[in-house]
């Protein structure tokens, strides 16, 4: 929701023009070890902290999911789990909230320019000043992060702590972490941590365990490293295959250009009608002929 | 006839009711498109901006429904197919070469005036029915992010319907000369009724009351 950070913007909502694209920077990502997350929830304190965002405080419905879902002012929650594997339960919890996308589905559904920001390292940001309400971004998000808030109708996710990434620091639930549960560096570090990770869940049993780092989406700078890789869905509907939707793809994609062809076509049709065939005129003699069907039908009277 | 040789098409009313239904269509082309392609963005600052532009968009769609409701009901039976409409079609090269003369003889409406009228329909209804579905600041809870998708699809689709539609109905009536007064004024010449609408014309001379738009 920041103002532009001092990081270079790879991509752009709702603009057609490149970015400057001469200097390269490493892409930073987010890896979250859910074999070591205790569920404590001190990622969400930092989140509401650093970003001084106070949710307003809800209800209990029973479970340990608090607050119940994101909202605007919650940009990550914890989402718990029971499944039984074999004949052990398992109590899977999943930190949620924007998966930063190498290719974000709510930057391609955006309509206003500059609304919402990938920069260079990867993080993609809601420019709040931009943002003009619409909820587009919820449509095309595959990951269904983005909320609207009621109070000023805009859109609101985790920035991945862009401000303090900008200037060198991790983010603030990474940082608050006890468990050191959340890493964060550069991509290609995390996937090297993730490995490393990955053989020492598999020596210890978990032998499906996987990176989550799904491909449907160009990959995400924030990574999973799930125990059971082989039922991502069975962390609170992490989905399997994330994608943005065909329909948000074909709205957002070969429609704008085919439609604005086809309407221009359709006017220069016209243009072009008018000044090989030209106007359809009445002329004098049409007149006479309706005088002579009025006195034919009138006799005379009119 | 009237004296001056001129024929009484539309009502005050009617002219009224149109006119509202074409300023909102053009407002809602113009704010539409804002959205619809980037490069077209800054038609939000007629507006006020983009957030007014949101804002602003589904009202006037909302004052669209209702005048073209209007028109609708005003106009609904007087563009009820006929056998002659589809052989007015058949000969639609006939029309398009301005070869009067070799069409059959028409009502009220020609069947071009027709297919504008029930797509127009077609559109804005289905421009209603998507746009609340899209109409997140009020309706975001009543619908499914893929509902809300497919809507996307189907107003954008509709957009560009609407947008042909539009073209076709301006273009003919800037083409076929003698047109537009009708909706300016409410009246055509005789030349022009007998010409473009003969079988009309002899209506309106035989019984003069009927057929002015209500």
């Amino acid at each position: 929701m920041s103002t532009l950070q001092s990081l270079d913007i790879k991509r752009r909502s709702a603009t057609t023009a490149p970015s400057p694209s001469v200097r390269e920077s490493a892409e930073v990502a987010k890896l979250i070890d859910i074999s070591k997350c205790i569920g404590c929830k001190a990622c969400q304190a930092a989140c509401m902290e650093w970003n001084d965002l106070r949710d307003e405080v809800g209800h209990n419905v029973g479970v340990y999911d608090n607050p119940a879902d994101l909202t605007p002012a919650s940009w990550t929650v914890m989402r718990f789990n029971e499944i039984e594997v074999g004949e052990n339960l398992a109590w899977l919890i999943r930190k949620d909230g924007c998966m930063h996308c190498s290719e974000p589905g709510c930057l391609k559904a955006c309509p206003s320019p500059g609304a919402i920001v990938q920069y260079a390292n990867g993080i993609v940001d809601f420019i709040s000043e931009n943002c003009i309400g619409c909820g587009y971004c919820v449509k095309g998000c595959p990951f269904n992060i983005p909320r609207i808030s009621a109070r000023d109708q805009k859109a609101y996710k985790c920035s991945l702590c862009s401000d303090r990434v900008a200037v060198g620091q991790i983010p603030a639930c990474a940082k608050a972490c006890p468990t050191q549960a959340i890493y964060f560096g550069t991509k290609t570090d995390m996937k090297n941590h993730a490995d490393g990770r990955l053989q020492d869940l598999k020596s210890r049993g978990y032998q499906t365990a996987a990176l989550y780092d799904p491909p449907g989406v160009g990959g995400t700078h924030v990574m999973y490293v799930l125990p059971y890789g082989d039922r991502p869905t069975d962390y609170s509907g992490l989905p399997a295959n994330p994608r943005i939707s065909p329909l948000v793809e074909l709205w957002k994609g070969m429609a704008k250009p085919v439609a604005l062809a086809g309407i221009g076509l359709a006017a220069l049709l016209g243009f072009f009608h008018y000044v090989t065939k030209g106007p359809n005129e009445v002329e004098e003699e049409d007149e006479e002929k309706a005088r002579a069907m009025a006195d034919r039908e009138n006799g005379g009277r009119s | 006839m009237k004296g001056g040789g001129t024929v009484g098409r539309y009502t005050a009313g009617s002219r009224a009711n149109h006119w509202l239904t074409a300023i909102c269509l053009i407002l809602l082309a113009l704010s539409g498109m804002a959205f619809f392609h980037p490069s077209l963005f800054f038609l939000t600052d007629l507006f006020g901006g983009g957030v007014w532009t949101r804002i602003i968009h589904p009202w006037i769609g909302v004052v669209l429904m209702l005048s073209f409701l209007g028109l609708f009901l005003r106009f609904w039976h007087h563009n009820l197919w006929r056998r002659e409409d589809s052989r007015w079609m058949a000969s639609i090269n006939d029309v398009i070469n301005n070869r009067e003369e070799r069409l059959p003889e028409v009502g009220r409406y020609n069947a071009g005036q027709k297919l504008v009228f029930w797509l127009m329909s077609l559109a804005v209804l289905l421009m209603f029915v998507s746009g609340l579905v899209l109409w997140d600041e009020y309706f975001a809870a009543y619908f499914t992010v893929d509902q809300k998708r497919l809507a996307g699809v189907l107003h954008a689709a509709g957009a560009v319907l609407f947008c042909f539609i539009l073209i076709v109905h301006v273009y003919a009536a800037f083409w076929v000369k003698g047109t537009l007064r009708a909706m300016t004024r409410g009246s055509v010449t005789g030349g022009w009724a007998w010409k473009h609408h003969r079988k009309w014309l002899r209506e309106e001379i035989r019984t003069p009351a009927k057929g002015t738009g209500d």
